[in-house]
């Protein structure tokens, strides 16, 4: 009964997501303004109902209702408690439920800031985010029931995946999710502002915060799943260019160039309808993503079913939103433009370039995901795209990005040179080449062509992101949230760069077959084997070996590789482990008994990996950082306030006046 | 300079930025993608002299044998119409098992032995690569005794 309750939660969830839409959007249209209050009452209800009908299923998953076909799937008794809660999202109806709740979440915390919006405007910006949030409440209803019962029911449930049963992995998807679907909210943003044909740059202020916060959750969420590959999938790997992480690295990449090309529409009212156009672009990619993993398209471990009905449904969906807005965009933009001109160094081409490169990045990764898809649409044979396209392929636009972004953030708004700046930039400059020069040659041996570069850059990034905020401390200047912030995300990309970059040169690794007491040398590290003993977990049992480490003779640590084989599934998983450090990472993972008494062991030393996870870490911290401190000093936000009235040509009227320096 | 002439020289500077980023890209493209052979496109001859590729299929039960106390391992996949003995050095993935579907990448040797330097089975066991299913399929729409004991893919 209970578990009929959450079914009928999402129906009336459904319903509501339709009357927010329509009096969202037929209101302004249509002038009623008593229609305006309805869409954010219609949101609220659909929230409450999306919690009710999430805490049915986690009811369920708790209980161990194995009536539920969803909880038979991805759940056992014998199942720790906090996975069965996460089981949530563990697979393709749950997670699509998880998909509507965030974005109810994201429409919740709109209707809460709504007084900030003028009220046609934010009536629009629920409509759009209500067509969206119907789209995918009856695709779930219509293909993905999770509350379809399984008749007869069975007395123990499937188990959930065994991979899934970790901690990075269960906080995961709610936080990438959070990413991926916050580009709904920008995207519901400029919908609104080309449905009104706005010719202020009013809609980029409002829309900024949000892109903000959607992308720093995403590269959040990014970087969780590069941490959980490399400790969970067991050998090591942290980035493997596979289809799903293609599907959330696009528009994080298109989300990197909105986030800045909002800044130019809002402090000097240029680039309108390219920033308009990358709104759009980032939240398609977000939905495109949505439908590669969850369309059975693709076949990797994250993509649940393949249920050629589910795909047809997204891409149809896909096709009428992405037509829409690009329809809309065709018919509005033109009305958009700009009229203030800027010179070749200035901060707006040097953003131009920052968004000209990222978008190359965005089609590199998009092409070699793509490809494999059409050629095999085509019958033009099976193909793969691995990294040895998308390593040096990415490379080409990041290089120039990276070598640029020193310069571009010393450069001034409209026109001019570098010349204040100029002295600070070739002293960090000359600070980097020298310390690169160091770690490269004097700490790092065997450097390949690429890592004094790399090495340079990251750290020239690192040094000039330091200069403005250094310069107003001295002077006795606070420094602002945006400065602040923008600098911490710069440091957070340098320590990224400085970490792959040496984590690409100087990683060792060797696959060995060891009997007890033998051992190898990789750098300064010896391994030595000393046996592998049984062991028994809640829900598995498995062998567990021992690795004793030495650096430079002197005991380091003993780790416990374990090789764990899951009742339930019989699945068998390798658990790596790890000897983390700022400096250094030292992986053994346990592979087969290979005979002889030996086992076969994979043994790893990967420097500075740590910086990798630390950087995209800080780069969201960064962006948080900008929001956050905006909204307290009141600025930005409240300074958003206007009233205008009813309608798309009064709208319209209302002129919008450049505002500010930085 | 007017802006309108300006305004050219952006758009010049651009379209040559895309098109030198487009070209390299698709250079590395041609170079670096991998072609997808069964053991019946090999035994056909589909494969070029030391090109790189992957090959797919079902690895049949009781081919795999371990140079004991060692890494060497070598097992045969087949499409249950031919098969190509495989060599690997490495350490295996956990869904590796006899008579489950395999990708592996690498090279034809001068005997027709493919030796490995990538074996592929990472993910959960009811997964077939969509490329082994098809094989399968092919060899089995032929008339190729029946895949038994084998897993068909969802």
């Amino acid at each position: 009964m209970v578990v009929e309750l959450g079914h009928y939660a999402l129906i009336l969830a459904l319903l509501l997501a339709a009357a927010q839409s329509f009096f969202g959007l037929a209101g302004p249209a249509l002038g009623r303004e008593r229609w305006l209050s309805v869409a954010p009452s219609a949101a609220t209800g659909q929230f409450v109902f999306l919690a009710l009908a999430v805490g049915t299923l986690v009811n369920a998953l708790v209980q161990d209702d194995f009536s539920v076909r969803y909880v038979a799937q991805n759940s056992n008794t014998a199942l720790p408690l906090f996975y069965r809660v996460t089981a949530l999202w563990g697979a393709h109806e749950g997670s699509l439920l998880l998909w509507v709740t965030v974005l109810g979440g994201w429409t919740m915390a709109v209707v809460a800031r709504l007084r900030f919006l003028p009220p046609a405007f934010g009536a629009r910006v629920l409509g759009v985010l209500g067509l969206i949030s119907f789209g995918f409440l009856l695709f779930t209803l219509c293909t993905s029931d999770p509350f379809a019962r399984l008749s007869p029911a069975v007395p123990d449930g499937n188990d959930l995946n065994p991979v899934l049963q970790d901690f990075a992995l269960a906080v995961h998807p709610p936080i990438l999710y959070t990413g991926y679907v916050g580009f709904a909210v920008s995207f519901a943003f400029a919908c609104a502002a080309m449905i009104e044909g706005r010719r202020d740059q009013l809609w980029a202020r409002w829309m900024r915060p949000w892109t903000i916060i959607a992308w720093a959750f995403l590269g959040w969420g990014i970087a969780l799943g590069s941490w959980w590959a490399y400790y969970e999938l067991g050998w090591g790997g942290f980035w493997f260019w596979d289809p799903v992480e293609n599907a959330s690295f696009m528009p994080w990449l298109v989300g990197t160039a909105l986030i800045h090309s909002l800044a130019v529409t809002d402090k000097r009212g240029l680039f309108k309808s390219w920033t308009l156009l990358l709104a759009v672009a980032a939240f398609s990619l977000s939905l495109l993503g949505t439908f590669l993993v969850r369309s059975g398209v693709l076949v990797s471990v994250h993509s649940f079913a393949a249920d050629p009905r589910r795909g047809i449904f997204i891409l149809v969906f896909l096709i009428v939103m992405i037509g829409g807005a690009l329809a809309l965009y065709a018919w509005r933009a033109p009305r958009m433009v700009s009229a203030v001109g800027f010179e070749l160094i200035s901060r707006e081409s040097f953003l131009l370039f920052n968004n000209l490169l990222l978008v190359i990045a965005a089609a590199v990764v998009f092409g070699g995901t793509m490809a494999p898809l059409i050629a095999d649409t085509l019958h033009l044979g099976t193909l793969s795209v691995g990294p040895p396209y998308f390593n040096p392929s990415f490379l080409v636009p990041m290089l120039p990005l990276l070598a640029l972004l020193s310069l571009g953030i010393h450069a001034r708004w409209r026109r001019g040179a570098l010349s204040e700046a100029r002295r600070s930039l070739l002293l960090t400059l000359g600070l980097s080449l020298v310390l690169a020069a160091a770690l490269v040659f004097g700490v790092y041996a065997h450097p390949l062509a690429l890592t004094p570069i790399g090495a340079t850059l990251g750290l020239w990034i690192i040094l000039s992101s330091l200069i403005d905020p250094v310069n107003r401390l001295r002077r006795g200047l606070r420094v602002p949230a945006a400065i602040a912030g923008m600098a911490i995300a710069h440091i957070g990309l340098g320590m990224f760069v400085v970490g792959i970059t040496f984590v690409q040169s100087n990683t060792l690794e060797r696959d060995v077959a060891l009997k007890p007491g033998q051992s190898v040398q990789l750098s300064r590290y010896r391994f030595r084997y000393d046996g592998v003993e049984s062991i028994e977990g809640p829900n598995y049992e498995g062998v567990r070996g021992t690795v004793t480490v030495t650096r430079d003779g002197e005991p380091l640590t003993v780790m416990h590789p374990e090789k764990r084989r899951f009742w339930v599934q019989g699945s068998v998983q390798t658990t790596a482990a790890i000897a983390p450090g700022l400096s250094r990472d030292l992986l053994a993972a346990l592979g087969d008994d290979v005979g002889d008494g030996a086992y076969s062991l994979r043994l790893q030393y990967r420097p500075l990996i740590r910086f990798i996870w630390l950087g995209a870490l800080i780069m969201a911290i960064g962006g948080v950082t900008v929001v956050v401190g905006r909204r307290q000093r009141g600025a930005g936000w409240s300074a958003a306030r206007e009233t205008a009235p009813l309608g798309p040509k009064a709208a319209a009227v209302s002129g919008g006046a450049s505002t500010g320096s930085p | 300079m007017t802006p309108r002439r300006r305004r050219l020289y952006w758009v010049l500077g651009i379209l040559a930025g895309v098109s030198i980023a487009a070209a390299l890209a698709l250079r590395a493209f041609e170079h670096n993608v991998m072609l997808y052979f069964d053991p019946t496109h090999i035994v056909a001859g589909e494969v070029k002299p030391g090109q790189r590729f992957r090959l797919g299929g079902m690895v049949e039960q009781g081919s795999l044998k371990r140079t004991p106390g060692s890494l060497e391992v070598s097992f045969v996949v087949t499409d249950f119409r031919h098969s190509v003995p495989v060599h690997y050095d490495k350490v295996l993935p956990d869904l590796f098992r006899e008579g489950a579907g395999v990708v592996a990448h690498g090279r034809l040797d001068a005997h027709g032995t493919f030796i490995a330097d990538e074996v592929l089975a990472k993910h959960d066991e009811k997964y077939m690569p969509p490329e082994v299913a098809r094989s399968l399929k092919q060899a089995a729409a032929s008339g190729a005794p029946a895949a038994g004991g084998t897993q068909e893919a969802r």
